[in-house]
């Protein structure tokens, strides 16, 4: 068995797997795509100059109504119901009561009891082996404003609060404490945006913030019932840091356990440039947030009509799409892994698939050439510069003959750097497949009477030469050659 | 059911009160009495009552996902105790 701290080394195999049972439940806050905010209606819109998305609502001046905006509700029952949620049928907001600047109110409207959503799960597969991780609860809140902490702002003595995100719509989900280990933790987080983004409620967006996650962490002799303490990690901007902080902290708390300390409940940050987790002591108090139903807010009532509307809205979900994928394009899974990572991706496939109705090819390309190209930019399949009516074009050009499949690749690439229609860049280029067999003899006639040795060899039985023979015909044609017929026209000239 | 004077010191610095001593024993007292009114209503039998979250009756008031105009930044800024460079100040938070 492999260590379950780094997934890769074997040292802590008897530290942690025989002595601990890692502990791990996630709370993930996601905003959610709406125009307007939870409970007002300011605009929402990422990145405006700030403090200019804000009214009395979201300002919390005396004597305002908060009135729920109806499409949160709508996104939060999507997502309740994809990943298999009750949803309650009587629910209502809360006040959490704290003080923080950037919370006007003194108070963030929240769910305590009766939430919107309850028991559901997400669905996680690592090492060949799937496992569902319960989805205790998902509830509606509001986001608080932000901080700002550039240079500019810096160099005083004082912090500089933006309030356009107060009131911006936010669920959170937190799920059971059943991850076990850091990969899990990531896979969980990984499938749950991708359902998040399949239903177009939420971007994802890990470093702007739209996609936020805070880990509870505990580690227990294994055997044992009663859970150890937790310690709760926070500013985790990527799947990777999420995994490389839970990892650090099964280290740190298992040598605090094998020297017979004691694990102090408490907030850590994650620091990723040093790779540690830091206490936050002294930064925060003991919590205690009073929560009581807001008198502001009517409870809320969602009846069967409106749930089964929102299920009946529901689209394919990447589990769905990846089975689908398997089964309708016969692609291996690992493929249909891949292509149905984002809903993008997917749809760019599928569109390509029905311009060239082979999946296998379609799939090797864009999960070669395409895929390579995009991570190499740090670009999404969404500002991809080769459209899949293009990509369909250049491979039709493969299959009838026209380019070779070697030349494919500096198509694509020139396709890929000017988004041009490939069959004009074959024109421009000259980058037309040879098959002029007197033109395709001519050359090969001059490669073998360069090569007066080899086909000497060749001919008292080194059969092996003719790959030599077909790579130096396409060297002189810069890979144009059609192939096929380089080796019929070499095989007749050696072998008669 | 006794507050005690502790108690009055969480209370108050949960929100962010500054009390002086005699304030403090008037609230532990007046706390007190206020909880034991309520063991005085814990009397009453209130097993076939549904708790009550709202005075109103009102259910499922919402409105549609539209923008309207918000205020101007120097109307937001209005009414902070101190503002500077577009943003309220504050004193330094750290982290």
């Amino acid at each position: 068995m492999e260590c379950v701290s780094c997934g890769k080394c074997f040292q802590l195999e008897r530290v942690i797997n025989v002595e601990f049972e890692v502990i791990i439940g996630l709370e993930v806050h996601a905003q959610l795509l709406t125009k307007s905010k939870i409970f007002c209606s300011c605009s929402t819109v990422f990145g405006a100059e700030p403090n200019t998305h804000t009214c009395p609502v979201c300002l919390g001046m005396p004597g305002v109504l908060p009135v729920l905006n109806r499409k949160v509700v709508d996104f939060a029952l999507r997502v309740g119901l994809a990943v298999h949620c009750e949803i309650a049928h009587y629910s209502r907001f809360a006040r959490k009561n704290y003080f923080y600047p950037d919370l006007p109110k003194g108070y963030q409207i929240s769910q305590y009891e009766l939430p919107l959503a309850e028991h559901g799960y997400v669905e996680v597969t690592t090492n060949g082996k799937s496992k569902r991780i319960g989805v205790a609860r998902i509830h509606m809140e509001e986001d608080a404003g932000k901080l700002l902490h550039d240079e500019r702002m810096e160099a005083d003595s004082y912090s500089y609060v933006d309030l356009n995100r107060t009131g911006v719509p936010l669920i959170e989900i937190v799920s059971e404490p059943e991850i076990r280990t850091p990969e899990e933790a990531s896979e969980y987080l990984k499938n749950l945006r991708g359902i998040l983004q399949y239903l177009e409620v939420c971007d994802g967006n890990m470093e702007e913030g739209s996609f936020r996650c805070d880990a509870n962490i505990s580690l227990r002799p294994v055997g044992q019932q009663r859970l150890g303490t937790r310690t709760e990690l926070k500013n985790m901007n990527s799947f990777k840091n999420v995994q490389r902080a839970l990892e650090y902290e099964i280290r740190r708390q298992t040598n605090i356990l094998d020297d017979g300390s004691e694990v102090i409940q408490e907030t850590r940050l994650w620091d990723a440039a040093k790779g540690v987790t830091l206490s936050m002591r002294g930064k925060e108090e003991a919590h205690d947030y009073r929560y009581f139903p807001d008198p502001d807010l009517v409870p809320l009532i969602i009846d069967d009509d409106w749930i089964e509307v929102v299920r009946g809205s529901l689209p394919e979900l990447p589990q769905e799409k990846r089975d689908r994928f398997i089964k309708e394009y016969q692609v291996p899974e690992y493929d249909a892994e891949v292509l149905t990572s984002s809903k993008s991706l997917a749809d760019y496939y599928e569109e390509s698939v029905r311009l060239f109705p082979s999946p296998k090819v379609v799939s090797n390309w864009v999960m070669g050439e395409l895929l390579r190209r995009l991570k190499g930019d740090d670009r999404d399949i969404e500002d991809c510069p080769v459209t899949p009516r293009y990509l369909a074009k250049m491979l039709k050009m493969i299959e009838d003959g026209t380019i070779s499949g070697k030349i494919a690749k500096t198509v694509f690439e020139e396709m890929y750097l000017s988004g041009e229609d490939p069959e004009k860049l074959v024109r421009e280029k000259d980058l037309l497949q040879l098959t002029d067999e007197e033109e395709l003899d001519r050359i090969i006639e001059k490669v073998l009477s360069g090569n007066a040795t080899e086909v000497e060899d060749y001919k008292k039985g080194k059969s092996k030469l003719l790959g030599f023979f077909v790579g130096q015909v396409m060297k002189e044609t810069k890979g144009k050659a059609n192939p096929k017929l380089v080796n019929e026209i070499l095989r007749g000239r050696l072998d008669r | 059911m006794k507050i005690s004077k502790e108690e009055v010191e969480k209370v108050a610095v949960l929100a962010r009160l500054a009390l002086t001593e005699g304030e403090k024993e008037t609230f532990s007292s007046e706390m007190s009495s206020i909880l034991d009114y309520f063991d005085k209503l814990k009397e009453v039998d209130t097993e076939k009552v549904a708790p009550t979250s709202h005075a109103s009756a009102g259910r499922n008031v919402m409105r549609g996902d539209e923008v309207r105009p918000s205020l101007s930044k120097e109307e937001c800024l209005m009414n902070a105790p101190d503002a500077n460079k577009g943003c309220l100040r504050v004193p330094k938070i750290i982290g």
